[in-house]
């Protein structure tokens, strides 16, 4: 046995998981990386402890400050915990359409929640965090989007598991988001084995986003831009609420394996290509477990009453 | 030419007489656009940059599959393919 230093130490070396039961073609193996299995539940752990380690490193960051950051939950919990454990005051810009559960975590670390309205959605919170950031320069502002250690730690961690416990791979699906995951976890595989294919899932943008004014009120991440992810990516597709639920309740139903609906959407995807090649060994990534969404009541009841309900909030 | 059914964002409706689908026709992504703009002409601007590629901030869907990672506007379309224009958005 290791007795670890502190919570921060058990981040990262998250386990694959085989999940080739759930595979429509039986010459296809689908694993599931767990980064649920973080110790803030989610695979944004990584992302947190890479920016403020490198903010600190470079100085701009020290004992006392404040930061803010925009976040729909994940990004917030761990930089919540990372803050507990480093004695940093948070303040997340969290917009209104997330579950209980996400608020609530964030309270159990001590983070402190401003409100963005629904209707704008994560580009709402990317602008109010933004505006509240040019306003008080003392705060210090990661801005997950556009910072290079959010790629940097799946290039440097998430990447170099995956090639190690998975040396088969063919090809890599995750969730958008950020594209930290998939810009880090990409590069990293096509620098070292090119032949992998790299395959982005996203959930359906529009109705969600009534308060966008324009398509210029648009956003594409920095992070995506600044990592070539137009070239990078050989593949992106939108995987629905009601799909995503259901590869998320199957995974539970058939594995065991209790992920949020983002998971689902990624091994939705994950079946698409299996469909469609004729052998391969895919890594989908499960972003975080199923227990923040359970006030959805999306894994039990109708599917459809679940996948309503899922469309109300923000789950990427 | 085939009859292919494009979905609007709720911010492009208003310039599209209202409608969240329209029918327009084409046998690619680039011809069902071009029918759009036709229909539509305020939309130009809002889809297109000055060289003609489809702008920035913009995502074209043909069955839920981003056209950039498939041809393009050159993407080939048929009878019964759903288009969808929706907005990039942040994630995360």
């Amino acid at each position: 046995m290791v007795v670890y230093n502190s919570v921060l130490d058990l981040i990262g070396k998250t386990p694959i998981v085989d999940v080739s039961q759930l595979s429509p073609n039986p010459n296809v193996r689908i694993l599931a990386k767990l980064e649920s299995a973080n110790p803030a539940g989610s695979v944004k752990d990584r992302v947190a402890a890479s920016m403020i380690a490198a903010a600190e490193e470079e100085g701009s960051l020290t004992p006392g400050r404040t930061l803010i950051e925009p976040s729909s939950g994940n990004t917030g919990i761990a930089l919540a915990m990372i803050c507990r454990v480093r004695g940093y005051h948070l303040k997340i810009v969290l917009p209104d359409n997330v579950t209980e559960e996400r608020r609530a975590a964030l309270e159990a670390f001590g983070a402190e929640i401003i409100r963005s309205p629904a209707a704008e959605g994560s580009n709402g919170a990317v602008r109010m965090a933004q505006q509240l950031a040019d306003d008080n320069p003392d705060w210090v502002f990661l801005y997950q989007y556009g910072n290079n250690a959010n790629p940097q730690a799946h290039f440097d961690s998430t990447g170099p598991e995956i090639l190690a416990d998975v040396p088969e791979i063919t090809h890599f699906v995750a969730g958008l988001g950020t594209s930290g995951t998939l810009m880090g976890v990409g590069t990293y595989l096509k620098e070292n084995k090119p032949e992998v294919q790299v395959y982005a899932v996203e959930p359906p943008s529009g109705e969600q986003v009534e308060g966008l004014r324009s398509l210029d009120d648009g956003y594409v991440p920095p992070v995506f831009e600044k990592w070539g992810g137009a070239d990078l990516l050989d593949g992106k597709r939108i995987v629905r609420p009601l799909e995503s639920l259901e590869w998320a309740r199957r995974l539970v139903n058939e594995t065991g394996i209790f992920a949020g609906p983002s998971a689902g959407a990624a091994l939705a995807g994950a079946a698409k290509v299996a469909a469609q090649i004729d052998s391969g060994t895919i890594v989908f990534v499960v972003s975080d477990g199923g227990w923040k969404y359970l006030s959805t009541g999306a894994y039990t009841g109708e599917l459809g009453d679940g996948a309503d309900s899922l469309s109300d909030v923000i789950y990427f | 030419m085939s009859q292919i059914s494009v979905r609007l964002p709720t911010v492009l409706r208003p310039a599209a007489g209202g409608n969240t689908t329209v029918d327009v026709d084409g046998s690619s992504v680039g011809q069902v656009v071009n029918s759009l703009i036709a229909e539509y002409p305020s939309l130009e601007s809002n889809l297109v940059d000055d060289e003609g590629a489809i702008r920035k901030f913009v995502n074209v869907y043909v069955n839920d599959e981003d056209i950039r990672y498939l041809q393009k506007l050159e993407t080939p379309v048929s009878e019964g393919d759903e288009v969808a224009i929706l907005p990039a958005v942040a994630g995360g």
